[in-house]
């Protein structure tokens, strides 16, 4: 079964707020369509002040769906609507101590049904604006229409196009059928065919040069700041960025910044990191958080 | 109390009996089978006798028609493909639209390939419509391959009477029996199959050791070529303490169908009426005239699978559910699905499977613990309200899908 945290446990066996609020003056519907799970939300909301006086939830759902609807709600009592609606999906799996992959679409449900609420409110209409699919790359949570999206929007042709693009793929390279298929689907839609001996087209890390003499320390850690820097794009384009620290014999400090520091994603991210720097280097490599610097120094002191 | 068993159909606990016959070819009898020393002397016999129990328990004709294999899936994708290589002209395959992903998932990966795949749907209750099946028979045909009993719902399929039809189109016939073997009697001699895979790990053999079973005279392409290990249908050195451990288990389960078919399923009966006549909304799946002795799959209306598998575990209580989240896909189980149970109802069936290990008190154990645990959870349910289900539950909460 899943690896479930202790909180995600103790909010699906001790759940907050079940039920529906009375006099509740905004209810969120929503549903995922890649699991069937729906969640009702009811907030009774002042009319004055805009805080969230009292919110219950009623899930149809898993484990992880009821406890990110319990915690959920928990979040945002007592929080004017502006400042619920700061509440993202990661904050809700931040809170429950993290998600496995496949489970985050739960917290994105719980965020969407707060949203649908706000909305119903002010006398809105609520329309989501994101397609949910099957996950395909399990490293880095990425899906099948965001793959599909992309190797459309961008006219991709190679595996390493869409690991350029997604992250999808990336890290420990299982998926890479599964992406094929998807290249070979697209491009027949796109009347091309999927070519596997294709170079990639995107501009990658520059190619990994086979050095004749052995790197200096300097030529080192400035081709492991190359190899970094072309991974920043795709980190920056999810609010985040990676930085480097220091580089200690085969391990690679980096601090994990913006919006990957704290996230539960960020230790695939390193894991992703890692697998490129070996790939670039030709050498093995760990890649550590820094915050972990000063901790294996005592000990090995 | 200590915890309760009901997941016999994913995985069985290996008898002490067989663990207990394993155990010298780990350490004294360890020899490679094809050696000749003392180290070895004894393995030989020990699997030709694994081979013999294997064929009482399935009514073989021939002690060399059990070839043993690493798993069911192994079996199953080498039936398959060798019937395709072995008739390069026949680009089609009949199968059902309820089999193990063991064989859909290669029969999807076939397709790609060019080969025509037909799904046989079931009704509501899981049953094949056999007339539809006879219209299907035809040359172009290389395999029908339909399970012998369903793993979710223990549905029961008629494969000898298809194998019958099979055989007089000229069509060969394999039976995925990995749930059946063990469980229900059966005599292949009597029957028109060419193939079936069983898996040890099913009937309380270790797991990582399946049989394939091949009728003598059926044309045969093997998967792994190599050395003359199994008369050079399968190659790679015996995995011996397995293969005894398998014989074993056969030969117990030889000794128990009676007390399965009796005992195993009056244990079962009474486990599936005592939930049902407690729960409100709630059903059992599948063909309920037609089944394994020791499966029930019951459907609770409006609640989600895991989230009772959750109370179920915490309760001391081990079973599993067809719903989407259990699985990490993204659909309800594809057998459900065939079914066409609502979506309000496949996501919450849970699937309690018996052993001969399961005792009457833990079954009352398990019927006092049911509707607490379901009743729990329809308290969060948007589609519940009290002590029903809110009024026309699909127009009362209609949520946005995303």
């Amino acid at each position: 079964m899943w690896d479930y945290s202790e909180k995600v446990k103790d909010h699906f066996f001790n759940p907050k707020n079940a039920g529906a609020v009375s006099e509740a003056n905004a209810i969120g519907e929503v549903g995922s369509i890649s699991c069937g799970d729906a969640l009702r939300l009811t907030l009774k909301v002042d009319e004055q002040s805009e805080v969230i006086e009292d919110a219950g939830f009623q899930t149809f759902g898993c484990g992880s769906a009821i406890a990110s609807s319990s915690v959920l709600t928990e979040i945002i009592k007592g929080k004017t609507l502006e400042e619920a609606l700061n509440v993202s999906n990661q904050d809700i799996a931040a809170e429950l101590d993290g998600l496995p992959p496949e489970k985050m679409h739960c917290s994105v449900m719980g965020r969407e049904a707060l949203q649908a609420a706000v909305a119903n409110y002010r006398g809105e209409e609520w329309k989501d604006d994101h397609e949910e699919g099957a996950l395909i790359c399990k490293c880095f949570a990425v899906d099948e229409p965001m793959i599909e999206e992309m190797v459309w929007a961008n006219k991709l042709r190679t595996v390493e196009d869409v690991t350029n693009f997604t992250k999808a793929g990336g890290g420990c390279a299982a998926c890479h059928e599964d992406i094929e298929n998807i290249l070979e689907k697209v491009l027949k839609e796109r009347g091309e065919s999927f070519d596997p001996t294709a170079v990639a087209e995107t501009p990658a890390a520059a190619a990994p040069e086979t050095p004749k003499a052995p790197l200096t320390n300097l030529q080192r850690i400035k081709k492991i700041e190359q190899v970094l820097e072309a991974l920043r794009p795709q980190l920056m384009a999810d609010g985040g960025d990676v930085e480097l620290v220091e580089v200690d014999g085969n391990t690679v400090y980096v601090n994990m910044t913006g919006a990957c520091s704290g996230c539960q994603m960020a230790a695939m991210t390193i894991a992703g990191i890692q697998q490129r720097l070996m790939e670039e280097m030709g050498e093995f490599l760990k890649v550590v958080p820094a915050s972990e610097m000063e901790k294996l120094h005592t000990i090995g002191a | 109390m200590s915890d309760i068993y009901l997941d016999n159909n994913a995985t069985t606990r290996v008898d002490p009996l067989v663990v207990k016959e394993m155990l010298p070819y780990f350490t004294e009898q360890f020899g490679n089978p094809s050696s000749i020393h003392k180290f070895a002397d004894g393995v030989a016999r020990g699997i030709k006798k694994a081979r013999k129990q294997v064929q009482e328990l399935i009514g073989a004709e021939h002690d060399s028609e059990i070839i043993f294999t690493s798993c069911g899936t192994e079996s199953d994708s080498t039936a398959i493909l060798s019937a395709l290589k072995a008739q390069p002209n026949r680009k089609e395959i009949i199968t059902t639209s309820v089999e193990h992903p063991a064989i859909l998932s290669l029969c999807e990966y076939l397709e790609k390939d060019g080969y025509t795949i037909h799904r046989m749907p079931v009704d509501k209750a899981g049953r094949l419509n056999i007339e539809a099946y006879q219209s299907m028979l035809s040359d172009k045909v290389a395999i029908v391959s339909v399970m012998w009993a369903n793993n979710e719902t223990g549905t029961i399929f008629p494969v000898e009477q298809m194998a019958e039809m099979a055989h007089e189109a000229g069509i060969m016939f394999h039976t995925d029996a990995v749930q059946a073997v063990g469980k229900i009697p059966m005599m292949l001699k009597d029957t028109k199959i060419d193939m079936l895979s069983i898996s040890g790990h099913k009937l309380h053999a270790p797991k990582g050791i399946g049989v394939l079973y091949l009728r003598r005279g059926a044309r045969y392409r093997p998967l792994l070529r190599g050395g003359h290990q199994e008369r050079g249908r399968r190659a790679g050195t015996e995995n011996t303490a397995s293969i005894v451990g398998l014989g074993k288990a056969c030969e117990l389960a030889m000794e128990h169908i009676e007390f399965e078919n009796t005992q195993v399923k009056a244990m079962r009966d009474r486990l599936e009426r005592g939930i049902i006549e407690q729960v409100p909304h709630s059903f059992a799946t599948g063909d309920l005239n037609k089944r394994l002795p020791n499966t029930t799959d019951i459907a609770f209306e409006y609640i989600e699978g895991e989230a009772i598998l959750m109370l179920l575990n915490k309760a001391g209580i081990a079973a599993s559910s067809g719903s989407a989240c259990t699985s990490g896909s993204l659909e309800p189980s594809h057998v459900m699905r065939a079914m066409d149970i609502p979506y309000t109802a496949a996501h919450g069936t849970i699937r309690f499977s018996l052993s001969r290990y399961n005792t009457m008190q833990e079954i009352d154990e398990v019927i006092k613990v049911v509707p607490g645990i379901v009743e729990n959870l329809r308290k969060l349910s948007p589609y519940w309200d009290g002590d029903k289900p809110v009024a026309d539950p699909e127009q009362a909460f209609q949520p946005t899908y995303a």
